[in-house]
């Protein structure tokens, strides 16, 4: 069973058609990458697996079970994690905070009046957990806000890691990164997948990130899924070379 | 509602370890009140006045300053708090403890029931409905003469001396004693809200406060966690309005309008809703500006309208924030 379906989802806003009739199935621990030209509708696609809105029309399954109705949190709580194009953190706490809070939520302690020693220690171990995962512990009492780009892109992916998802899924992890930010974050995103059997899915514009760490490639034009396969497979498709170059297929 | 770079948004919490002296001094100063404030120049009266509207502010400001979210009828519950406390010694029981009870439990399921209804809406929508829901009580108790006075409101019941197996605390005509009553609450119900903002769950409001969407996608249920802090809000100035109802031994109509509502805002944006306690300060400057400039005019409130827009445009984190502030974090 796959751990992602998507069944021909479609998501129109008024008379444009973001999405259409989209299929997708990413199976357990897979690496899939999604890429497609600028308006091709991958983050609507993201938003859609995600549950930021509701489909037009088709179904979306995760892990053996109808998502499709539920709301983005219900979501999350089933294992669901993603990052954003601008990474969304919380700017006035720091890098600890920030995971602390991620924590305690994604353990269901957000409603405790009182965290007893034990779980203070658990969630102290957790939090420091991730934080070495994610190489951020030198920076654990800045404020989320000051940090760089990219280490404000490991902060994010660091929540949802301490979330402890099945599915993560990255909204161009890379995007306006400098040449050695963009180097640590495509080291981190493949530590993070092969050390925990994560599965991911990511949207991706650089070619060179898209083909050094996918399994698999999922290409969406205008809309449309325009092909699937593996990276040399894509690379050699006359289709996939025409939306990228802009010529008739 | 999202502040400057730089400043810590946990900083707003009620403990940590460079707030305790601060907090200290402020309730050395509520204990010695009887002792001070006729010295300076009021009255204790005054100064219970100003802690159960500070009471009602730092309620509002649980919801407004730590999820960001805001109300313009907190007074409904204020004023359902008051009634209920009135009607309770009016018609049913001698006890100054089962109307306070009473105020509070009415008020905060009003609050509680209402807020459930609403915490979908944001901004300006939620903030329209808050105020319909102030402006519907206040009608029913403008109108429902034979239960509630109507417009000269709720008279004809005092508060009770309380008393603890055969000694008995004279809080009905010894203003300090009623004074220390007053305190008494006022440190349980604010020791209560620091104990739940301190918590796990304290966090997440500040997390909702800072970025709702990534609140969400870490998987938390946002309108719920708004709705407790509404409800705990509500039931905060229901307390409140209970015991302006034992202060005044009145029940005014005027505590459910939505102009209260209003003045319960300035009070905490003015105290500064960035803080804890800022509310607090807010209502004691509108208290005391009220006693003072309404004996020399009657358009008092033109000279707080205008201390209040200098605050606002002068020191946007309200008169506390001035204190607080300090250098790198």
């Amino acid at each position: 069973m796959s751990l992602l379906e998507v069944r021909s989802a479609s998501k129109n806003f008024g008379s444009l058609m973001a999405v259409r009739q989209v299929s997708l199935r990413v199976e357990r621990g897979e690496m899939r990458a999604i890429i497609g030209p600028n308006g091709a509708g991958k983050t609507t696609f993201f938003n859609l697996i995600t549950g930021f809105f509701p489909p037009t029309e088709g179904e979306i399954w995760f892990g053996g079970r109808d998502v499709t109705r539920l709301s983005a949190q219900r979501r999350v709580s089933l294992g669901m994690g993603r990052s954003f194009q601008v990474a969304e953190i919380f700017p006035e706490l720091t890098v600890r905070e920030n995971l602390r809070i991620a924590v305690e939520v994604g353990r269901g302690l957000a409603l405790r009046p009182w965290l007893g020693r034990a779980k203070a220690r658990l969630v102290r171990q957790a939090i420091d957990e991730v934080l070495a995962a994610t190489g951020l512990t030198t920076k654990a009492a800045r404020l989320a806000g000051e940090l760089t780009h990219g280490d404000q892109r490991a902060t994010e992916i660091a929540m949802v890691l301490a979330l402890r998802p099945r599915l993560l899924l990255l909204d161009e992890p890379t995007a306006g990164m400098a040449e050695q930010e963009t180097y640590d974050t495509v080291a981190l995103i493949r530590r993070l997948h092969r050390m925990n059997r994560l599965t991911v899915i990511l949207i991706e514009h650089d070619m060179r990130v898209v083909f050094h760490l996918a399994d698999r490639i999922t290409v969406l034009d205008r809309g449309r899924l325009l092909a699937e396969g593996l990276p040399d497979e894509i690379a050699a498709n006359p289709a996939v070379q025409a939306a990228y170059l802009g010529e008739p297929a | 509602m999202s502040t400057a770079i730089g400043e810590r948004a946990l900083d707003r919490l009620p403990v940590s370890r460079y707030k305790w002296p601060g907090t200290a001094l402020l309730w050395l100063a509520l204990l010695m009140v009887p002792l001070w404030v006729p010295w300076a120049g009021g009255y204790v009266e005054l100064a219970g006045r100003a802690l159960v509207l500070g009471l009602a502010a730092m309620g509002l400001n649980f919801l407004l300053g730590f999820t960001g979210v805001m109300s313009f009828g907190h007074a409904a519950y204020f004023g359902l708090g008051a009634y209920g406390a009135g009607l309770m010694l009016k018609y049913v029981t001698g006890s100054t403890l089962l109307a306070l009870f009473t105020g509070t439990l009415l008020g905060g399921l009003a609050g509680t029931i209402l807020g459930a209804l609403i915490v979908r809406r944001r901004g300006v929508y939620f903030a329209m409905v808050t105020i319909a829901y102030g402006q519907i009580f206040f009608y029913i108790a403008y109108r429902w003469n034979s239960l509630t006075g109507g417009d000269d409101g709720l008279r004809g019941f005092a508060r009770q001396p309380l008393g603890v197996g055969s000694w008995v605390i004279n809080i009905q005509n010894n203003a300090t004693l009623f004074y220390y009553f007053l305190l008494a609450v006022f440190a349980i119900a604010t020791g209560a809200m620091a104990f739940r903002l301190c918590s796990p769950f304290g966090r997440t409001l500040i997390a909702i406060l800072e970025n709702e969407r990534r609140a969400r996608y870490l998987g938390l249920p946002v309108e719920r966690h708004i709705w407790l802090a509404f409800s705990v809000s509500c039931f905060v100035c229901a307390t409140a309005g209970a015991l302006y109802a034992l202060l005044n031994n009145f029940a005014d109509p005027m505590t459910l309008h939505y102009s209260l509502s209003g003045e319960i805002v300035i009070m905490a944006v003015m105290g500064g809703m960035r803080t804890f306690w800022g509310p607090l300060l807010g209502a004691a400057v509108f208290v005391v500006l009220q006693d003072y400039i309404s004996s020399i005019t009657v358009n008092w409130m033109s000279f707080i309208g205008l201390l209040f827009v200098l605050v606002v445009l002068f020191f946007p984190r309200g008169l506390l924030g001035i204190l607080g502030q300090r250098g790198a974090p």
